[in-house]
């Protein structure tokens, strides 16, 4: 059984179907990449999973536990499911330190010292040791997004969304963050990631999932979709990726 | 445009215009200052007073010779550009031009603030004095002074207590408000009437009500303590309601992003609202909210229709007995030393919070 399970997702705004019924499985340790056009439906489905967005069909399981409909504890099942956004989203009243071990100490009960000794650790490693108690308007773009990814796995979750980490930065910015999506891969993390960074996908993905007007039209790895994809769209989508040098 | 110069350079816009209509503003507002202070000057019987029109109508004079020299010194400037431009020494010419317009703006803006500033000077002493003999009669301004600045100290009390009240209950509303959910339906509803009820009503309304109405209720406690609650009470119902919405505009102002951010990482809607919301909504409502601070400060002047022993109250007692208005006067200027400082410190914050926004 796949780690994460989703079957039949549907999702309407209003009159609007987002999502039209949607069957993806993500095995654990995998890392998945969502492509396809801006507003193809890879942040609602993102959002769907860790339900920030309440679906109106179909089914999202975690583990084994099917974690939609009413009367999950949704706090719970976010503790184990990490999400990074596009605009970083980190809390500006707080220092970075303190944005980071705010979750571990308020909802894992966690000692100020030992979240501190973490998010210490975690900063570390994404080199910003030196930045623990400055405040997120105090730092790039950069340095702001791998603070949040910091903020996500100082939770210890079992899976990590990232909602197009890299669209809000400039583009010199963008490896450094990358470079760390790519050691928690390489880490095992299990990871869905929302991108329009192809060559990033290509390189760190285990499958690729093409988007298009809220159905998923083709999925497989990489090599597949990148080098030989069956649907005319998912050519027309790489083709137009190309000419833009994206890819 | 102006005829080309053969040295590549435009001719500055014309100044001497400007001068010459600078210089005869500044010698109108000489003239004008000189018959109107003479005249007034002349009706003022009381010798303190014929002391204060002289000495405003000196001050006056000097001010006026001021923008007379401005004004004179523009013309020469004007005329200095038009030389220089006939020589064709077009950079000279520019500069003495803009030195010509500066000091021309200089004579009106000095002329209007100058002509103003006279002017509420001789209100005060026109007709033998008769504004100044109703408010300003020093000797029942000092006569009330103690007495007046001694009530005033409950108008301090009534509006600091209420204020902290107000900050409490405001919250509260403004939570309640805010709740999600169907099951949240009711405190909403309980929160919007509440909020626009009290909006509805003028303070005085309220106060009124509160302070003749719960006596006569003879309930337990309530119907027994002191004017002084009577009024806290009032003015903590009218301006809760205000520094609710208050409240909200600055929860409202927190980017949704902030909410998905505490929310994916486990944080339940109160601990959101709690940890993350708040904190960053109270700092952005202070400078409105010191804004009704001032406003319900001014307020508690409004207590003296339930009989509260204020400084309102008390320059009343000072105003009817002597027939004269002064030690109301008093009361005026308490308020204003208290409220100005404050009403300069929320600019400060505005200023200081729009410079870091531009920043950020």
């Amino acid at each position: 059984m796949a780690f994460i399970e989703i079957a039949g997702l549907r999702k309407i705004y209003g009159s609007h179907e987002v999502l039209k019924g949607i069957d993806l499985e993500v095995d654990r340790h995998q890392v998945v990449s969502l492509i396809g056009a801006s507003g193809s439906g890879k942040s609602t489905l993102l959002r769907c999973i860790n339900a920030l967005e309440p679906i109106d069909a179909g089914r999202v399981s975690l583990d084994g536990d099917v974690v939609s409909g009413p009367g999950v504890d949704q706090n719970r099942l976010r503790r184990k499911v990490g999400m990074v956004f596009q605009a970083f989203n980190l809390f500006p009243h707080l220092s970075v330190e303190d944005n980071i071990m705010a979750g571990p100490m308020r909802l894992l009960g966690e000692s100020r010292e030992a979240a501190r000794d973490q998010a210490r650790a975690l900063l570390d490693r994404v080199q910003l040791g030196h930045r623990a108690s400055y405040y997120p308007d105090q730092l790039s773009g950069g340095q702001q997004q791998r603070v949040a990814i910091v903020r996500a796995i100082a939770m210890r979750p079992e899976a990590l969304l990232l909602d197009e980490i890299t669209s809000a930065l400039d583009p010199e910015l963008v490896a450094e963050v990358l470079n760390i999506v790519r050691d928690l891969a390489r880490d095992g993390m299990t990871m869905i990631l929302a991108t329009h960074e192809m060559q990033f996908a290509r390189e760190v993905s285990d499958m690729v999932v093409f988007l298009e007007q809220g159905t998923l039209l083709e999925k497989g790895p990489p090599e597949q979709i990148f080098g030989n994809p069956t649907e005319a769209r998912t050519r027309q989508f790489l083709k137009q990726i190309i000419e833009a040098g994206r890819l | 445009m102006a005829a080309a110069d053969p040295s590549g350079l435009s001719p500055p816009p014309p100044s001497l215009g400007l001068a010459v209509v600078a210089l005869l503003v500044a010698v109108a507002g000489l003239l004008v200052i000189g018959i109107t202070g003479g005249a007034v000057r002349a009706g003022v019987s009381d010798p303190g007073l014929h002391g204060l029109a002289s000495g405003a109508l000196y001050v006056a004079l000097a001010a006026g010779a001021v923008t007379l020299w401005l004004g004179a010194r523009s013309l020469t400037l004007a005329l200095q550009s038009r030389a220089d431009l006939a020589r064709s020494e077009i950079l000279a010419a520019r500069a003495s031009a803009a030195r010509a317009r500066d000091s021309a703006l200089i004579v009106f803006g000095l002329t209007l603030a100058l002509m103003i500033g006279f002017f509420l000077v001789q209100m005060i002493l026109f007709n033998d004095g008769k504004i100044q003999k109703t408010f300003l009669r020093w000797d029942l301004m000092t006569e009330s002074a103690a007495d007046v600045a001694r009530a005033f100290l409950v108008n301090l009390k009534l509006a600091l207590i209420a204020q902290v009240l107000v900050m409490i209950v405001g919250l509260f509303l403004a939570v309640a408000r805010l709740t999600p959910g169907r099951a949240g339906a009711p405190v909403r509803m309980l929160a919007i009437a509440y909020i626009d009820l009290f909006r509805a009503v003028p303070a005085i309304i309220v106060l009124y009500l509160i302070g003749f109405g719960l006596p006569l209720t003879g309930l337990p406690l309530i119907s027994k303590v002191s004017s002084q609650w009577f009024a806290i009470i009032a003015l903590t119902l009218t301006y809760s309601a205000y520094v609710a919405e208050i409240y909200r505009s600055g929860i409202d102002s927190i980017h949704p992003s902030q909410w998905s951010a505490a929310r994916s990482l486990g944080f339940s809607f109160p601990q959101t609202m709690r940890f993350f919301i708040l904190p960053q909504a109270i700092r952005i409502v202070i400078p409105p909210l010191l804004g009704a601070f001032i406003a319900l400060q001014k307020d508690t002047s409004l207590v003296n229709v339930i009989g509260t022993m204020d400084a309102f109250n008390q320059a009343k007692f000072y105003a009817s007995a002597n027939f004269n208005l002064s030690s109301v006067l008093v009361v005026a200027i308490l308020f204003v030393i208290i409220t100005i400082p404050q009403t300069r410190f929320v600019d400060w914050m505005l200023e200081r919070s729009l410079e870091k926004r531009k920043r950020g």
